[in-house]
């Protein structure tokens, strides 16, 4: 850390770093000690909004490949808890952020019919922990503040997706299952990160990444390494651990899991990539193997697995969480091909599928607000009396099957060469057999949508204020597949600084 | 103009239109007649372009830089200019026919049809300008995804399975195969810019040349080349007009058009003569056009009969690409003109027996030549220049591509076309022989001539009568083709 030279923070430029977490942490107690339903929402939307513009600001800071060391309290690190933005956590909380805000509007209408009176400003409560929560996970360089923020946005998803219990009362067990399935995910992980400090002395990630750098990896710390894997990539939704999250999606509100769909695993994967790459260093051994022998199987698993039993649902919703288990297979895999490509694709895949599905789950929830459900069966013919919602469905669709001029295409083609660059030959065709799968299940919908007569001709097309959200995601799903100038810029600062480690200085800010 | 903004235009003014049919849903004419407005402006732009060759060379257009050296960009050159001539030429007449035909035949969602048709067209030329294969490759699938709601438009289980089997063969190729064979080439070359010699020379050697060949082959779904041809007739459930410039012209030469430029700039026709890597695509060409000639004998059906021979003459085209000589690549090129004016020629041909008749298959057709002879003269025509018979244009693409084998010293794919041109005459003209010759069902009716709507019937008179006059413009056009090969006009 030589190159990093301390100054007085005096502006509230300085302070983004921690605005971008602070701003929705206090607005969350702001909506309950208020206790309007009429003002939640506005101080919702304005607090997600200042961290979307923070987080852009943030992400113009550190494109070009800088770190932002931000000491809270003024207390350096390793003593202090230390908030650390480089170009991959700059972007994925543009990511969370963008998608919180612009799934704000949606949710007005979107709840009225899915979540009961009386919980709208609990609602919108527990949004704005669980988006604190997310992108105080991504923003902290201490070890020990990532779970704190995990269980702040893993406590709070759990009522959200229990708030779906009016619509169908299932989403009460799903919400519990997620419970014991995310909680044992969280105790792996404080376990890991209790090994890491029995083994390191310190919690501080980058101090953590130079003690094991210096002194290699024992059992300890291999130990931890595995409960972290383990506890992660059971919030990722690695296949097996996906179990919770075809239900959790299902049955939560449609306006929390396009939130959540975008944001919830994105996040958890960002958490696996930054232990991985920065914490631990990519060139040790035991992680290596762990990537080429566990990770790239169950990627594959779950791109074909999962992608076979969407094409058998029945459920627009449910087919679409099984989707995203096969997704996050793509991303992992490009993590475990452990080149600059592959993880570049690994980050701009995570990033390209958050709007994409996002996109995709609002859809769903204007059908389901018109047709009471997401049942193939009660959205037939939809094409014709939803014009609008259906034509951006079939875009988004588009982009999780990658189409060219679609975000998912970029994402798959830069898998497909990474995977080339080595020499990989079935890792690039199973990219592309996976691909056809998803033609499968996206047509499912689309004849669905197109190809029946409505079941009542005289329902109306969505309200404008889900429409737009929906639109935007759409049309940012064509409009990265076209200038993928900021995402892959992005995604391949984010790389390189990934595989770095933390070798690369940065400004510190201190108070 | 200049020709980078005429380069715009021709995709602007046909997305255009398809935007201003679903705004002017409700009105008809005002909605047809925009849209044949819009038709003549885009054959308009390309003609601007054409007038432009020669101008010195202009910086390719590009639009995004996606990847480093990887841009959505465009440029013109002889085979993509041609191809835009013909699209874009054969809309307007399409056009007309299909206003004609859709009215005729009382068809639903004119709305929905015209839309899908026009944004097809801007797909084409999108394809037929593409600088390199990552811009080529986007328009390949727009194409696809902008026909599949023709081929479904009748909205029946037979239509829809129909458009399943056309979008899953096509889509499932083109990512499967097409686009790892795109990835790759940009991996061991580092560029994709279509250049006349070829990009892959040095970069790649041995029986890997000839499996990257077959992923292109076969990922070029539209090209229909055997196995992967079953598309095609599955696609003849949409409406005629449908068949005749998307399944005739746009769609299937963009196959036979991507395949060409594979071959030409992405290989190089030195390259693969060297590496003797075309040798078994050849091969694989001359089965397609026996073995699709021959089903074509077998079916009752007009329009599957036409799909079979489309894909037989398909395959000409990639046979001249694969016979790796300049002849053969110009006779493959000429081809799609050629083929093109022909096909469009005997598939609007069989609308118009439809709209008449409500007849589809060739069993029933019997006498009707004498009801409808302009119908039928022009499916003569279309025939005749398909078959290959001068004075009709059809002759000489086949006789270039003769020329070509003789170069390449493959003296039976000399012996293939010729068979081929004796089993079109056997499948082709049994039905003109029907038509005039053979009793109708009824005879005890005078014959009376009952002609389909002039809408309907005009428009393969003229490219009937399009067949002659490229007889006569052949050299030009092969004048005009020769950059491809590197020769000069």
């Amino acid at each position: 850390m030589a190159t990093e030279h301390v100054h007085v923070a005096r502006t509230l430029m300085d302070h983004l770093p921690v605005l971008v977490v602070l701003v929705p942490f206090l607005a969350a107690p702001l909506t309950v000690l208020l206790g309007s339903q009429r003002l939640a929402w506005p101080i919702a939307f304005v607090s997600s909004l200042v961290s979307f513009l923070i987080s852009i600001k943030l992400l113009m800071q550190v494109i070009d490949g800088g770190v932002i060391s931000y000491h809270i309290g003024g207390w350096a690190p390793p003593l202090g808890i230390e908030y650390r933005i480089d170009a991959a956590n700059a972007f994925v909380l543009l990511l969370v952020s963008a998608i919180g805000t612009i799934v704000m509007p949606y949710t007005v209408q979107s709840i009225k019919s899915e979540i009961s009176e009386r919980h709208h400003t609990l609602f919108y409560t527990m949004y704005l922990l669980c988006f604190t929560g997310l992108l105080g996970v991504v923003a902290t360089g201490d070890a020990f503040n990532v779970f704190v923020f995990l269980e702040i946005s893993s406590l709070s998803t759990y009522v959200l997706v229990a708030m779906g219990a009016k619509a169908d009362k299932r989403a009460l067990t799903a919400a519990y299952d997620y419970l014991i399935m995310g909680t044992i995910g969280a105790t792996f992980f404080v376990i890991g990160i209790g090994f890491l400090y029995a083994g390191t002395g310190t919690l501080n990630m980058a101090d953590i990444a130079a003690h094991i750098s210096t002194n290699g990896a024992d059992r300890t710390i291999e130990t931890a390494f595995a409960f972290i894997v383990v506890g992660m990539g059971l919030k990722v939704a690695i296949y097996p651990l996906h179990l919770w999250l075809p239900n959790a999606y299902t049955y939560a509100p449609s306006a929390v899991t396009s939130f959540l769909a975008a944001t919830a695993t994105k996040v958890a994967i960002y958490v696996l990539l930054r232990f991985m790459f920065s914490v631990f260093q990519p060139d040790f051994l035991f992680e290596i193997n762990a990537l080429r022998w566990i990770m790239i199987p169950l990627a594959l698993v779950a791109m074909f697995a999962a992608s076979l039993i969407a094409v058998f649902q029945s459920d627009l919703k449910r087919m679409l969480a099984y989707s995203s288990i096969a997704q996050i297979g793509y991303i992992l895999l490009g993590i475990g091909l452990l080149s600059a490509t592959g993880l570049s694709g690994a980050i701009v895949h995570l990033f390209n599928h958050g709007i994409t599905k996002a996109a995709l789950f609002m859809g769903v929830g204007a059908l389901v607000l018109r047709s009471g459900s997401s049942f193939y069966a009660r959205i037939e013919g939809m094409g014709k009396v939803m014009p609008w919602t259906s034509f951006a469905i079939v875009i988004a669709g588009l982009s999780l099957i990658g189409v060219p001029g679609t975000a998912g295409f970029i994402s798959k083609w830069v898998l497909v060469q990474a995977a080339l660059e080595q020499g990989w030959w079935p890792i690039a065709l199973a990219v592309v057999a996976s691909s056809l799968l998803a033609i499968i299940y996206v047509w499912r919908v689309i004849e669905v949508l197109y190809m029946a007569q409505p079941a009542d001709p005289t329902r109306r097309e969505a309200p404008l204020s889900m429409l737009i959200p929906l639109w935007i995601m759409a049309l940012s799903t064509i409009w990265f597949g076209l200038d993928t100038d900021m995402t892959m810029s992005a995604a391949r600062a984010a790389a390189d600084g990934l595989l770095n480690g933390f070798s690369i200085g940065g400004t510190s800010v201190g108070h | 103009m200049d020709t980078n903004t005429a380069i715009l235009l021709t995709m602007v003014i046909p997305a255009a239109a398809s935007v201003g049919n679903l705004l002017l849903r409700n009105h008809a004419n005002l909605r047809d007649g925009m849209t044949l407005g819009a038709a003549v402006a885009t054959f308009l732009t390309v003609l601007v372009i054409l007038s432009n060759v020669g101008n010195g060379t202009t910086a390719p257009l590009v639009l995004f830089e996606v990847f480093p050296g990887l841009d959505i960009a465009f440029n013109v050159e002889p085979l993509g200019l041609m191809f835009a001539i013909i699209a874009s030429g054969l809309w307007i007449l399409t056009h007309i026919y299909g206003v004609g035909y859709m009215r005729g035949n009382n068809e639903d969602n004119h709305t929905r049809f015209f839309a899908s048709f026009a944004l097809a067209i801007a797909a084409v030329m999108g394809l037929a300008f593409s600088a390199n294969m990552f811009t080529l490759f986007l328009f390949y699938e727009m194409l696809t995804l902008s026909t599949y709601p023709l081929v479904a438009h009748k909205g029946t289980p037979e239509a829809i399975s129909g458009a399943r089997t056309y979008l899953g063969i096509l889509m499932g190729t083109s990512i499967a195969l097409l686009l790892v064979a795109v990835i790759w080439t940009y991996t061991i070359a580092g560029t994709l810019d279509f250049t006349t010699g070829g990009i892959l020379r040095g970069h790649i050697a041995g029986p890997m040349v000839a499996l990257l060949l077959g992923l292109y082959a076969f990922g070029i779904g539209k090209a229909a080349l055997m196995p992967f041809h079953r598309w095609l007739p599955a696609a003849m459930v949409a409406p005629t007009p449908v068949s005749a410039l998307l399944h005739a012209v746009a769609v299937v030469k963009a196959g036979v058009f991507t395949m060409l430029k594979v071959g030409i700039y992405i290989f190089g026709i030195d390259f693969l003569a060297e590496t003797g890597a075309s040798e078994w695509l050849m091969w694989l060409a001359a089965y397609s056009i026996i073995a699709a000639s021959i089903v074509a004998m077998t079916k009752d059906n007009l329009k599957a009969r036409l799909a079979y021979s489309t894909i037989s003459q398909l395959s000409y085209i990639t046979l001249g690409m694969a016979l790796a000589t300049s002849m053969g690549a110009l006779g493959g090129g000429l081809h799609i003109a050629m083929h093109a004016m022909g096909k469009i020629t005997l598939f609007m041909c069989a609308g118009s027996i439809y709209v008449a008749t409500h007849k589809t298959n060739i069993s029933q057709m019997n006498g009707l030549g004498r009801i409808m002879p302009i119908t039928y003269g022009a499916f003569l025509i279309g025939a005749l220049s398909i078959i290959g018979l001068p004075p009709l244009g059809g002759s000489w693409s086949k006789w270039l591509l003769m020329v070509g084998a003789a170069d390449a010293g493959q003296q039976v794919m000399i012996a293939v076309l010729m068979l081929s041109s004796l089993l079109n005459v056997a499948y082709l003209l049994s039905i003109v022989g029907r038509g005039f010759f053979w009793p109708a069902a009824s005879d005890a009716e005078p014959v009376k001539i009952a002609e389909s709507p002039v809408l309907v019937w005009l428009p393969p008179a003229l490219t009937a009568f399009g067949c002659l006059v490229l007889f006569f413009y052949a050299t030009d056009i092969r004048d005009f083709l020769m950059p491809i090969v590197g020769g000069t006009p």
